[in-house]
């Protein structure tokens, strides 16, 4: 085991095994979490920049309180306050940050690729937090870890996710982190938002929601990107949730140890009632804590894999 | 081509692990405020032991503990990513006397990242510190306080401990040439 990678862009180029490195090494960061002192060293002296130019506030303060618990430097940076408004380059904007010796910039952009491009010309560690509807790796990450801490296992556990997969990055990072790690994934939705182009991936894909979670031991629900969908691919949100919500008729059919998982925010009576999103099984809240664990590992280790490799001896 | 001397076998690494225990029992009057943790991921084994053998001597149960320091590292600038192991302190340290448990003592540098790491778990009355063995080239002013033998090297060569729990075949301490 080792990670020798400078960026974390995207899970489709990761290998299991270094999908499992970080979530080992999160396991040992959720521990930092739990004692009466918090924050750790190991970013000592380290700038780590929030460069968002989409608009976030789950995930930035959670690479925010995470590069805290490093003990690094951090800057947040949005679009809105930013010179991008009057102008300015996104490559020149990074390379700013570069000149002031960010060592890690954390981008979230709604174009596709937009931290690949940093990463070719930035010697800065790159960590992709979001990029259009592409990929958003931590938040795979933290899920998988989610499900690895509830059920002990990843491999042969059927993994439903439900709602808008094709405008989401959650989606397409999730789909391609647990097909490494050997579960199987069903996505369900409406048609429109859920094409068969995914079977491609390895997904089984299906529109009767029924169907989709009464095997499921993970059942992942996203919510619909209102902000990413051109025109409207559904009649209305109260057609979308008779057809495909999670309410409690539903709940009755699957799984009685399936949890209910959730990236956030949630829709609460559109994608999930509410009841559910608050019931025993689900999860929702512990993926929030457990995506600073697995944002301080990233982080911890994206700083490491700038260099030759060498296991520090006594 | 790598040369390897045997420094230490099975029977000699139980024989040191004993006598360090005496020392430890004979150096703490007060049992009771002894814990013993070990230094991941080497000194988890060695700690497990001399905790087991400590606790025929005393009569009871000996707290015992597993401590991770990478995060603590002052080389991680280095751009070395260890592999983090899990930190278990299932007690407080507060007022205790803990003896830190290490395989190899070499430049100090891991030990002065577990002190450091231990303040964050609270103000342990002292620490002491035990090894397997002590190999020198110290970079830091830092000194064992029970040592199971002093094994002059050069800077170049390695010591490998090997132990049945790690999966190894049976217990043995070598000196690797390269």
């Amino acid at each position: 085991m080792s990670w020798k990678r400078k960026d974390l862009l995207d899970i489709e180029s990761l290998t299991p095994e270094e999908i499992i490195t970080v979530l080992d090494t999160a396991r040992a960061f959720k521990a930092v979490g739990e004692r009466a002192i918090k924050k750790v060293p190991a970013l000592r002296g380290k700038t780590v920049v929030n460069l968002f130019i989409e608009p976030s506030t789950r995930t930035r303060i959670s690479f925010e309180l995470a590069a805290q618990r490093l003990t690094a430097d951090v800057i947040n940076f949005t679009a809105e306050a930013s010179s991008l408004k009057k102008g300015e380059t996104l490559k020149d904007t990074a390379r700013n940050l570069e000149a002031l010796n960010a060592d890690i910039i954390i981008i979230r952009h709604s174009a596709t690729g937009a931290p690949h491009f940093l990463s070719r010309f930035l010697k800065s560690s790159v960590v992709n937090a979001g990029d259009g509807a592409h990929e958003h790796p931590t938040q795979a990450l933290l899920d998988t870890f989610t499900i690895l801490e509830k059920k002990g296992k990843i491999a042969g556990l059927n993994v439903t996710i439900l709602g808008d997969i094709l405008y989401s990055r959650v989606a397409r990072s999730n789909i391609w982190a647990l097909l490494k790690l050997g579960a199987r994934v069903t996505l369900c939705g409406p048609s429109t938002l859920v094409p068969k182009v995914f079977e491609q991936m390895g997904c089984r894909v299906t529109y009767n929601v029924e169907e989709a979670i009464a095997d499921a031991d993970i059942i992942n629900l996203l919510r619909i990107q209102h902000e990413r969908q051109r025109k409207s691919m559904f009649p209305s949100l109260g057609e979308y949730s008779s057809l495909f919500g999670l309410n409690k008729k539903r709940l009755a059919l699957t799984k009685p140890d399936a949890l209910i998982m959730h990236p956030g925010p949630i829709n609460r009576g559109v994608e999930i009632d509410s009841e559910i999103a608050d019931c025993g099984r689900s999860v929702i809240l512990e993926q929030v804590t457990n995506g600073l664990a697995v944002r301080m590992a990233v982080l911890f280790l994206v700083n490491g894999g700038k260099g030759p490799q060498e296991v520090g001896v006594a | 081509m790598s040369e390897t001397t045997l420094i230490l076998n099975g029977s000699a690494i139980q024989r040191a692990l004993t006598r360090i225990a005496h020392e430890i029992a004979e150096r703490n009057d007060t049992s009771t405020a002894v814990v013993i943790i070990g230094i991941q991921s080497g000194g988890v084994t060695l700690a497990q032991r001399l905790a087991a053998i400590l606790a025929g001597i005393w009569g009871h149960a000996v707290p015992l503990g597993s401590l991770d320091v990478s995060m603590h590292r002052d080389d991680l600038h280095q751009h070395i990513t260890p592999k983090v192991h899990p930190t278990a302190i299932p007690f407080d340290v507060t007022g205790k006397t803990v003896v830190l448990v290490d395989d190899v003592l070499f430049r100090g540098r891991t030990v002065r990242a577990a002190m450091d790491a231990l303040n964050d778990f609270g103000r342990p009355q002292r620490i002491q510190l035990a090894v397997l063995i002590d190999r020198g080239h110290r970079e830091l002013p830092i000194k064992a306080d029970f040592v199971g033998k002093n094994v002059p090297t050069a800077v170049a060569e390695n010591i490998r401990v090997k132990l049945t729990e790690a999966g190894g075949e049976e217990d043995s301490v070598q000196l690797e040439r390269t």
